[in-house]
């Protein structure tokens, strides 16, 4: 089968990539998802807060999903096959996409452009290092919001939670609300990871303490769990002696951290940025393998779908730009690079000759208050806007413009207090 | 006069609020806001806290077994618990329009509860 853009994963990335690579002239668009419905992740983010940015108005995750999912179904070029896995990308004069499910057996596939929107997976128990046994009831916090919205089942009825990201907040009102009674929230960190808005009506609403500076040293039980060991942790994250406590409880909840699911694209030679664990790519999100891009998660994690959204229209209006000329690479690029503060950037090199206005999307490694963020190139400042506030949770972006890109050989994003 | 300590949700600064209040529940001091707009949130949080719901309810008949559901407009933060409670045990019959009134006035507080995931009948 030969299409015109193939694009792997069906969240809310694969979609707005699809309809726009398919507005822009691809002619035969297909979509391969794993799961049996379209909308991905958003699926089970039933709260609300999705969409402000792209749709103005506040939407919960289904809902946002939805409108996506409407167009898709009312689109002919657009087809879609569910519950199919993809096991392979091998690129190539024509890349091919090998995949496998009930209806079709395995398949190869063809297409001109590839877009990778395989979204992002949770850090796991095992890269934490917790000590203790190997119970029943540490289940990552998206592994719980799956079984209590998707499935419902309530897995746990004493809840303690490591890690304040937003998903572990959502989850302590979620399972509040299910009946179950969440103990506390640990954070190793000085700060919380999450939104202001979700420590007020998450954990204020419902006075659950935020222990910041702490975290799990130990978890007891044999077949289920049956409690954990909390501590205050030092300047340099070390767990302070004597301030150690036992919290009885049957769930431990962990929302350590996000990782994009790179397997496909590492296994196919795309070179992947390893602070942000996605693909390095231009502005129009290509990666170093001409017709293959990525957008939304997969290439970098981001706080809000909106954004995903908008990045990944960039990359199918690029897929599809592809399949008319088969390239947009000229080998002519200026490389961005974050400093002072800034962890990454995003794209990781931009095309000198570049048409549209460039976003660079970043985040920055700690807490600043009044700030300004900058795009630099030498002495010469590009873009600057100043900030009450900057976390490491929020991600940050300034627009660079096309004509600003003539004779400069790097761009420098950073932080100046 | 009691004082009600609350976190400013306007943007993501979240400035520490303190709202005194006097006996007639008359605000008569609001401290600690960087801007109007903290202002504006400490008299809404004080006047009347609310907070949008959202759960999901079992689905009988269905392509899926739950249905995610949420309030079209913001409901009393402290009828929160009442409205988890109203929809507990709920179970809603299949096919399902985004949109659909699943709960009419739910817990008393004059708000519908509205599906926000289509659900298609089985068979």
């Amino acid at each position: 089968m030969e299409y015109d853009v193939i694009v792997i994963g069906g969240g809310p990335a694969g979609m707005a990539a699809a309809l726009k690579a398919q507005e822009n002239g691809a002619a035969r668009v297909l979509i391969l998802e794993r799961e049996t419905f379209l909308g991905g992740i958003l699926m089970q983010c039933i709260h609300t807060g999705f969409g402000l940015h792209y749709f103005k108005e506040e939407l919960s995750g289904p809902e946002f999903a939805h409108r996506f999912i409407e167009k898709i179904e009312a689109n002919p070029a657009i087809e879609v096959k569910l519950d199919t896995m993809v096991l392979d990308v091998q690129p190539g004069e024509s890349h091919q996409v090998i995949a496998v499910n009930k209806a079709d057996g395995l398949m190869q596939l063809n297409a001109k452009a590839i877009v990778l929107a395989m979204g992002c997976r949770e850090r796991p128990r095992g890269a934490l290092n917790i000590a203790g046994a190997r119970p029943a009831g540490v289940l990552s916090a998206g592994t719980a919001q799956k079984y209590v919205n998707m499935d419902g089942y309530l897995p746990g009825r004493e809840v303690v939670i490591l890690g304040s990201g937003d998903i572990g907040l959502i989850m302590a009102r979620r399972m509040t609300f299910e009946g179950a009674k969440v103990k506390m929230v640990c954070e190793l960190m000085p700060y919380s990871g999450g939104l202001t808005r979700n420590i007020v009506q998450c954990l204020n609403d419902f006075d659950i303490p935020l222990k910041l500076s702490t975290t799990v040293i130990d978890i007891h039980g044999s077949d289920r769990v049956t409690g954990v060991t909390i501590a205050q942790v030092d300047d340099n994250r070390r767990p302070i002696p004597g301030t150690e406590e036992h919290v009885p409880c049957d769930l431990l909840l962990l929302s350590v951290g996000l990782i994009p699911e790179n397997e496909l694209s590492r296994a196919a030679g795309v070179q992947i940025d390893p602070i942000t664990g996605g693909a390095q790519v231009n502005e129009a999100c290509e990666t170093e393998i001409p017709g293959i891009f990525a957008c939304g998660n997969v290439l970098h994690v981001h706080d809000l779908v909106d954004y995903v959204a908008l990045e990944a229209e960039v990359a199918g209006t690029a897929a599809a730009q592809y399949c008319k000329t088969s390239s947009n690479t000229n080998g002519d690029y200026i490389n961005t690079q974050g400093e002072n503060g800034v962890r990454y950037v995003v794209p990781q090199r931009v095309n000198k000759r570049a048409q549209q206005p460039v976003s660079l999307y970043f985040r920055v490694g700690q807490v600043y208050a009044d700030a300004t963020v900058q795009v630099r190139a030498g002495d010469t400042v590009l873009a600057s806007e100043r900030r009450a506030r900057i976390t490491p949770g929020e991600m940050e972006h300034l627009v660079v413009n096309p004509e600003q890109l003539a004779g400069i050989e790097e761009l420098i994003v950073e932080v100046v207090v | 006069m009691t004082k009600m300590k609350m976190i400013c949700t306007a943007c993501p600064m979240g400035c520490s609020i303190t709202a005194t209040v006097d006996d007639n529940e008359n605000i008569v001091n609001i401290t600690g806001q960087n801007c109007g707009r903290g202002v504006a949130y400490a008299r809404a949080e004080v006047a009347n806290p609310a907070r949008s719901f959202h759960s999901t309810l079992r689905v009988a008949d269905g392509d899926l077994p739950m249905v995610s559901v949420k309030t079209t407009a913001p409901v009393p933060k402290n009828t929160l618990m009442d409205c988890a409670q109203a929809t507990r045990g709920m179970i809603a019959k299949a096919p399902i329009a985004v949109g659909d009134v699943l709960l009419s006035d739910i817990a008393g507080t004059g708000v519908d509860l509205v599906a926000t995931t289509r659900v298609t009948a089985n068979g």
